[in-house]
């Protein structure tokens, strides 16, 4: 068996659609962005991680809605139903004092006052102090940006600086597409969201890099400085498509596994990965690639020797 | 399925997966006064006091660390009674310096310590904590007071090995019950007993009990040594007879450093007392050249020095010459930590059921085992005999992971196993791009040997840039993340090196032994 052996797609001639789709994709997410600004007044739905706050999951033994338990809590809670039918999530910002702990005993008590003792169990919690969510935010912040600077030199040494720059370009491109989906569906940004957003990061790199080599191999062959770069690329993109098809695939399915049998501590986690995974397989051939036609046509950015006078490119 | 074995019992799981608590401690400056060193200062502090209390958490193993000098992490797995931990963690340190004494009157109250355990707590309750509180010497004793029959005693002089002990001759049965006694042992430092490692707990008991502390001589008491130590085969601690009242307190010390003395080469502590401090302490020196002097943080005796000569406001510890430097500066972290200047906060608190630990812990085998699943039969069905040897290459691989993490004691969390997940991926992937390279050489007709040959060359620049720009990532993801994100980093590092090294040099291995006594035309399955 043998999947799309021989393949001949013209990926590069696509690349208008391609952009058009990745504008309206990235428009979305920054209108949805946007509406949380408005609405919940910041850009993505932060966890207690990030705000500081205090998160409580509670399982209840009796039939309680998430109703029942509002009316039996003072103060500003959010209450939401949390993974299975018996578990809520009470989060509360942080204390005015700025005091940890205290919030999550005074739910208990609350709910112990109301229901009594073993009507429910608190599972979970997590209490963050204000400051040391805000550290989190920089901290994620740097830790993006310094994958990016490192990412981009490595390239640069291995490959060229303009291949370094198409796949910094198709990575921002992952990542704030993965935001505006975060946006839209307000999913919780907490500390293993972050980590699933650095993970697409390195997925989308591994895919990007699968397809260079294959371009800078070819660049490397007899005759290819008198090919169209289009071509080269293009014929690139189609030797891989068998392994990226591959991988992609199997990636997706071990991820669904863990989506569906996971359980509701890491769903979140693994939605985002999911999405990265498709969002970077679908970079790599029709962002990351197309970038490099384009820098190289509109600088003729490439290995000082090697082209002197950069051949644009035709469609 | 070996490997997760494996790593149920030879790994350790995170808070998220066993259950516990996880507390960050900060030092409250809310003016932002305090310099750096200040601060580091006083984690190193807290850090020596919350050790100190360690047995107090009533867990296994909790894992104390300090995090960029001013942050203090705490993590206790298993924990029950949460409130109980912070307020341990919380609580102020109590340095003391208290006088050592000998145990001739303490030995002589034995017997009637005992007495005030088997009244208050009855024979039954006794007997219970254990067959050995009877003197063990004494096997006909314990039938006649427990078979019912007569209770009048045999005659036998009890001896309770090191502790020398008279008990008088009387009718009543109870006096032949040690409870207490028959867990001392004789010091071999003067002022102390020696309490055997498995006994600490029901001595630990009794002492708490009020009954005890009244049967005590007057102003005096027993108090814990800090470390464990061993004579012969068994392991020890002490239990020190002090005075009850403290002469001086922590917070009449000002500084304490850690030093060496070049003359006779050997570590010492010097410390400075306030003024008051300094005359107070004076003064009883001067009355006491050549007693001990025990330095208690917390109830715990941690050092007791032989006071030399009279001592003012400055004085100095002499550790002993060969002793390392590391014992002076523990010392003086002791008493500096007597008087910490600034409160301490907790600025994070995470806790987790122990049941929706075993949830995720279930969740992710039953995942982690169907994906494991899906690859091997994508891989086997796609690349059939090649697929084979790359299965056989992932389970190196898992072998591998899972070593590295034990070698790096590293603990796995719920992001750690999405992390690993995210690895086989990787190792998956290498694997792939080796066979498609492979099956395009054979394509344009490469002799088999050639075409392996060349399609793990052809491989190995895209896989050796795609995993140094993930690992990039991890160790990025290591830097700047914290707890589970921390987590995941490490499972990816260790996860992405296994992988280059299964696909690069396992993989390649298999394939040569696969490829060995086949002719250069005879086909290959992959």
């Amino acid at each position: 068996m043998r999947l799309f052996h021989n393949a001949s797609y013209k990926f590069i001639e696509a690349r208008r659609k391609a952009y058009v789709v990745s504008g309206i994709v990235l428009g979305a997410g920054i209108v949805f962005m946007t509406l949380n600004v408005v609405n919940i007044g910041s850009w993505q739905n932060y966890g207690v991680d990030f705000t500081g706050g205090s998160l409580i999951q509670i399982q209840v033994y009796e039939n309680l809605t998430a109703g029942d338990l509002r009316d039996a809590l003072s103060g500003s809670n959010e209450i939401t139903r949390f993974g299975e039918e018996n578990e809520f999530v009470v989060r509360a910002p942080v204390a005015e004092d700025g005091s940890i702990g205290a919030v999550a005993d005074e739910v208990e008590a609350q709910l112990a006052a109301a229901f009594g003792q073993d009507a429910f169990e608190v599972v979970r919690t997590e209490q963050v102090g204000a400051k040391v969510g805000g550290e989190l935010q920089l901290k994620a912040l740097y830790a993006i940006l310094f994958s990016f600077l490192l990412t981009l030199i490595y390239l640069a040494i291995r490959f060229e600086l303009r291949f370094g720059l198409a796949a910094v370009i198709a990575t921002l491109h992952d990542i704030l597409i993965t935001l505006g989906f975060l946006a839209a569906f307000q999913v919780e940004i907490a500390l293993p969201t972050v980590a699933a957003i650095l993970t697409i990061l390195g997925y989308s790199l591994n895919d990007t890099i699968v397809v260079f080599d294959r371009i800078r191999e070819n660049m490397h062959k007899k005759g290819a400085r008198k090919r169209n770069p289009v071509d080269l690329v293009n014929e690139s993109i189609n030797e891989t498509l068998p392994r990226t098809v591959l991988t992609s695939g199997t990636t997706l399915a071990v991820l669904t596994a863990l989506l569906i049998l996971g359980g509701a501590v890491i769903f979140d986690f693994t939605v985002v990965l999911i999405l990265g995974v498709i969002i970077g397989t679908y970079s790599s051939i029709f962002v990351a690639s197309p970038a490099l036609i384009e820098i190289q046509n509109r600088w003729g950015m490439g290995k000082a020797g090697e082209k002197k006078r950069p051949q644009p490119a035709t469609v | 399925m070996l490997g997760w074995q494996l790593y149920s019992k030879g790994l350790k799981l995170g808070l998220d997966l066993q259950g516990g608590m996880h507390l960050v401690l900060e030092v409250d400056d809310p003016e932002g006064t305090m310099t750096v060193e200040a601060k580091a200062d006083m984690i190193d502090r807290v850090d020596r006091i919350i050790r100190t209390r360690i047995d107090e958490f009533g867990v296994e193993e909790p894992l104390i660390q300090k995090v960029g000098g001013e942050r203090l992490i705490v993590e206790l797995a298993g924990i029950d009674d949460q409130d109980r931990a912070k307020e341990i963690v919380q609580r102020n340190a109590f340095l003391e310096f208290k006088l050592v004494l000998p145990v001739t009157d303490m030995t002589a109250a034995l017997s009637r310590i005992d007495r005030s355990v088997v009244a208050a707590l009855g024979i039954d309750s006794i007997r219970a904590l254990g067959a050995d509180v009877v003197a063990s010497e004494q096997p006909e004793i314990v039938d006649l007071l427990f078979g019912g029959g007569d209770t009048t005693v045999t005659g036998e002089q009890v001896d309770t090995a090191e502790v020398v002990e008279e008990v008088p001759e009387e009718e009543d049965p109870l006096d032949n019950f040690q409870p207490f006694s028959s867990k001392l042992n004789m010091g071999d430092i003067p002022g102390t007993y020696l309490i055997a490692l498995e006994d600490i707990p029901t001595v630990e008991l009794f002492l708490a009990m009020d009954e005890v502390q009244r049967a005590l001589p007057r102003d005096q008491a027993l108090q814990w040594g800090m470390e464990l130590v061993g004579r012969g085969a068994r392991t020890y601690r002490y239990l020190w007879v002090l005075e009850e009242d403290p002469f001086l307190t922590g917070d009449r010390l000002e500084t304490a450093t850690a030093g060496r003395d070049p003359q006779f080469n050997q570590s010492q502590v010097q410390f400075e007392l306030s003024r008051a401090g300094g005359r107070t302490f004076g003064q009883f020196t001067g009355q006491h050249i050549g007693d001990n002097l025990a330095i208690v943080l917390d109830g715990e005796v941690q050092s007791a020095p032989v006071i030399r000569d009279r001592i003012g406001a400055r004085g100095q510890i002499d550790m002993g010459s060969g002793t390392p430097l590391e014992e002076a500066s523990d010392l003086a972290l002791v008493l500096r930590a007597g008087a910490l200047p600034a409160k301490i906060n907790i600025i994070e608190e995470r806790t987790v059921g122990p049941s929706l630990g075993q949830d995720s812990v279930d969740a992710g085998r039953i995942a982690g085992m169907l994906g494991i699943a899906l690859v091997v039969l994508v891989m086997m069905g796609y690349y059939r005999v090649a697929g084979m040897l790359a299965v056989g290459a992932l389970g190196v691989y898992v072998v591998l992971v899972l070593g590295g993490l034990a070698v790096l004691g590293a603990v796995l969390t719920v992001p750690g196993i999405a992390g690993l997940i995210l690895s086989i991926g990787m190792a998956v992937d290498a694997n792939v791009l080796i066979f498609e390279r492979i099956r395009e050489e054979l394509a344009v007709g490469r002799a088999t040997r050639t075409a392996v040959e060349e399609g793990f060359d052809n491989a190995f620049s895209a896989i050796m840039d795609a995993n140094m720009t993930t690992l990039i990532t991890a160790l990025i993801l290591f830097q700047f993340g914290t707890g589970p994100v921390r987590g995941f980093a490490v499972t990816l590092s260790i996860g992405i090196v296994a992988s280059f090294f299964s696909a690069i040099f396992v993989t390649r291995s298999f394939f040569l032994l696969y490829l060995q006594g086949k002719k250069a035309s005879d086909p290959i399955s992959v």
